[in-house]
């Protein structure tokens, strides 16, 4: 018995625009390239990609059932720029074959930083969830699949939730197939879910590489992979970005003639379904446990966290961002809050990420600055501009800033933040 | 091989590259024989084998340089004074004529009589050339070209003309006419036409109508000696640095720098602008500065030599390259060869080689100083710069460059 869990991210940054340290003004986000991008992406994925879905989850009266996890930044764009992709979600949550999931309202990487900001933004996000779709999310995925642990624990003591996400590295998997439900070893209810990286990456990457040795990849070879599991696991987790249907693969490479034939080579097998998160975790026992002591994530091939924090530039200009928080809280302002929120994204330290700078690649394609250090130097006029309005606000009051503790969730990798 | 510059006596980069590139090459077992214009100063190389057309001149002797031997010829070529002439549309160095000039004394920046003198070089070397046994002819920059088409014409050999700049370069758009005329001479009489960037094959290919295919790049390097001026111990300062270094001309930008300055200083008050160089602009820079009221923030140094120009980066805490257009521009390695980040202008061949160094367009001011503050703010991008900077840096190696000339050499070789 195989289930296939489909689950797909949709998330867009806001962009910073060119802000220099004479900049005084406090828009630091590029609304009109962000607007761009939001349309030009609607139009190539998201548009008939959803439209897609909603056919086949109609064709198969049922049996064709997915999930999404779309950040509240991305919600936010598609309100101001493109409605009509809102409504097509909107559709696919009434077929009820679709599942919606909580992530960080800003897909950002505060659970590292500060857990009571953490909390803030998953409820700000299971609400927005709730108000649009009219679900109530069961399962969590942190930023970019951030993992350990400790995270594991502290999600199963909100009571929140039931499940959670990670990624299904070679180097905490060890001999375990990702294709079973999990126990995180820190908990004692929640269910753990693990991307099958290899067959996920196959649609999401190699799907157009001619180099392949497995080019073409039709829906029927992709079916036999799949049948195959049965007898060795119960669920095939594809964890993909959605924008691998029109942006990352491109329509020509067939890419969404793949999905259309999709569910019809998989139910053929009689053995096969469709299930999300949830129905997986209702459905299946965990056969084990799994040990993350230190962080994981789905980014790069360390899948670690070194893609938004591993150089100097990237630490200082996260421990600036969140050494903030207390003034700008203090300020009760919400257009403050709002923008260092924004700030929070991890998508901007993404952008200065040095590792392959040299070599280019993923990093570089997806970065809309010639390098990482205009990217530094960007965000830390603008983070300096937000310190100053902080600070003029707060001296008009002249309020001393709350005193929140900052209580990261402790880990072995993650800096313990210090108030200054 | 011809050229006009050779350490220490030298001008400009063109010297610095001659004498890298002949050094890597002689030690891939490259004979070359350097024909120099004698410069009138008593300072001749210490370190080479010297031969005049009077004869053998023994002289201390260094093993890099064991197969090149050197020799100058009588012929008073000095580079960069002010000046202007026109010479003849065909066979330049024969029927020179000179007058002076209606362009603006700004814009000229050669020696009188300089075809003339563009001329005997050429008849010397000619004469010359019927002594020696040689294979290519490899002629830097558009002095040497002239020299090099009538060697070429003699002997039948090939040649090769290394484009170290461009009068587009040098004098924008005031171009002069008769050092345009040489230069597009030369690449079209040329076999082969080495660039140093692809910033300049492209200046090569759009303003001179050469092919591209004709246009090879090679690009200069950084000798990685093991620097002793490392532990240099300085007076401990308490004001940053922002550097700027090189020849005080329209080329290189100068008065961008300036202006850069006085916006920095706006913004932040504990750092000096060091101006190292000297050049026909450099009155103009310090009256700038007294005017724009940063006059106490600037310090012109004047032309530095030797251990000056270690020091002087070492204390820097930036270094800028604001080049209108700069063909590749050695000094931004120079610097980060002692661990100082670099900003560069977007319009020179370095920036197409270096990926950590802030670019910047060369007339955007703002986007000047406000990487300048954020380099001088910001330590962690500060330590980025400069460490990722000197290892990448350390990969630009004159023995590649060398070891492409060599390839070049081998296919004009096998076409005769």
């Amino acid at each position: 018995m195989a289930s296939v869990c489909f689950y797909f991210q949709v998330h867009q940054p806001y962009r910073l625009r060119n802000y220099t340290i004479f900049d005084t003004t406090s828009d630091y986000f590029d609304e009109e390239k962000n607007a761009q991008i939001c349309c030009k992406v609607a139009k190539k994925c998201y548009l008939p990609a959803n439209r897609l879905m909603l056919k086949l989850i109609d064709r198969y009266d049922g049996q064709f059932r997915i999930s999404y996890s779309i950040t509240g930044i991305l919600l936010e764009q598609f309100k101001e720029y493109a409605p009509e992709v809102l409504e097509t979600f909107q559709e696919l949550a009434q077929t009820g074959c679709v599942e919606f999931m909580a992530e960080t309202y800003h897909h950002s990487l505060c659970s590292l930083y500060s857990q009571e900001e953490f909390i803030e933004q998953i409820r700000l996000h299971v609400e927005n969830i709730q108000d649009y779709f009219g679900q109530r999310p069961r399962i969590f995925r942190n930023t970019e699949l951030v993992y350990s642990n400790d995270l594991a624990k502290f999600i199963e003591q909100t009571g929140m939730f039931e499940g959670m996400l990670a990624e299904g590295a070679d180097h905490i998997l060890g001999w375990k197939s990702p294709n079973y439900v999990y126990r995180p070893v820190s908990c004692k209810k929640l269910k753990l879910l693990v991307k099958n990286y290899r067959l996920s990456d196959d649609i999401a990457f190699r799907f157009s590489n001619r180099a392949w040795n497995q080019w073409p990849l039709h829906a029927d070879k992709f079916a036999a992979w799949v049948n195959s599991v049965n007898g060795n696991g119960y669920v095939v987790n594809l964890f993909m970005d959605y924008e691998t249907f029109g942006e990352h693969q491109w329509e020509d490479t067939g890419i969404f003639e793949f999905i259309r034939q999709f569910p019809g080579e998989i139910l053929k097998h009689p053995d096969n379904d469709f299930k999300t998160p949830s129905e997986v975790i209702a459905s299946y026992s965990p056969v084990g446990q799994i040990d993350v002591p230190y962080t994981i994530s789905w980014a790069d091939i360390e899948r670690d966290l070194s893609a938004w924090c591993g150089n100097p530039m990237q630490q200082d200009a996260l421990t600036k961002l969140y050494q903030l928080e207390q003034q700008v809280k203090s300020t009760k302002q919400s257009d403050i809050l709002r923008d260092w929120r924004r700030l929070q994204c991890s998508d901007h330290f993404y952008y200065m990420c040095t590792k392959w700078f040299a070599d280019g690649d993923v990093h570089k394609y997806f970065n809309p600055y010639d390098s990482p250090y205009d990217c530094y130097i960007n965000f830390m006029n603008a983070l300096n501009n937000l310190k100053f309005r902080c600070r003029k606000v707060l001296s008009r009051r002249n309020v001393q800033p709350v005193s929140i503790p900052l209580q990261s969730i402790k880990n072995n990798s993650s800096k313990i933040m210090v108030n200054t | 091989m011809l050229g006009w510059e050779f350490p220490p006596c030298i001008s400009g980069g063109l010297g610095t590259a001659c004498y890298h590139l002949t050094k890597a090459m002689a030690k891939r077992g490259i004979n070359i024989t350097f024909v120099l214009p004698t410069v009138i100063s008593n300072a001749s190389p210490n370190h080479v084998n010297l031969v005049s057309s009077e004869g053998k001149i023994l002289t201390e002797y260094m093993p890099e340089f064991e197969n090149i031997s050197f020799q100058k010829i009588h012929s008073p070529l000095r580079p960069y004074l002010d000046f202007s002439a026109r010479g003849s549309q065909k066979k330049k160095f024969r029927e020179m004529r000179t007058w002076s000039s209606n362009a603006s004394k700004e814009h000229d920046i050669y020696g009188w009589n300089i075809h003339e003198m563009v001329g005997r070089y050429a008849n010397k070397v000619r004469k010359l050339a019927t002594l020696q046994d040689f294979d290519v002819i490899h002629a830097h920059d558009w002095m040497t070209f002239p020299a090099g088409f009538a060697v070429k014409v003699d002997s039948g050999k090939p040649l090769i003309v290394h484009v170290h700049s461009t009068e587009f370069d040098r004098s924008g758009i005031h171009v002069n006419k008769m050092v345009y005329d040489v230069e597009r001479m030369g690449m079209h009489e040329a076999d082969k036409v080495i660039a140093v960037s692809n910033y300049t094959k492209n200046i090569i290919v759009k303003h001179y109508g050469v092919p591209a295919e004709k246009v090879e790049v090679v690009y200069n390097g950084i000798e990685m000696t093991e620097d002793k001026n490392n532990n240099l111990i300085l007076p401990e300062k308490n004001e940053r640095i922002v550097l700027f270094l090189g020849r005080v001309t329209m080329q290189k930008g100068p008065e961008y720098f300036i202006a850069a300055a006085k916006k920095v200083l706006e913004k932040i008050d504990n750092v000096k602008f060091i101006m190292a160089g000297s050049g026909d602009m450099m009155y103009r820079m310090i009256e700038m500065a007294a005017s724009m009221g940063i006059g106490d923030k600037v310090l012109f140094t004047k032309f530095l030599h030797g251990a000056d120009v270690d020091k002087a980066y070492t204390m820097a805490d930036l270094y800028v390259l604001p080049s209108v257009s700069e063909p590749f521009g050695i000094t931004p390695l120079e610097a980060l060869k002692h661990n100082v980040p670099v900003l560069i202008s977007k319009q020179s061949g370095i920036s197409e080689v270096l990926r950590h160094a802030l670019k910047v367009d060369f007339w955007d001011v703002d986007q000047m100083a406000n990487k300048i503050i954020a380099v001088l703010e910001n330590a962690p991008l500060r330590t980025s710069l400069r460490e990722n900077g000197h290892k990448e840096a350390l990969k630009l190696r004159w023995q590649d460059a060398a070891s492409r000339i060599e390839q070049i050499y081998g296919q004009m070789l096998v076409k005769v």
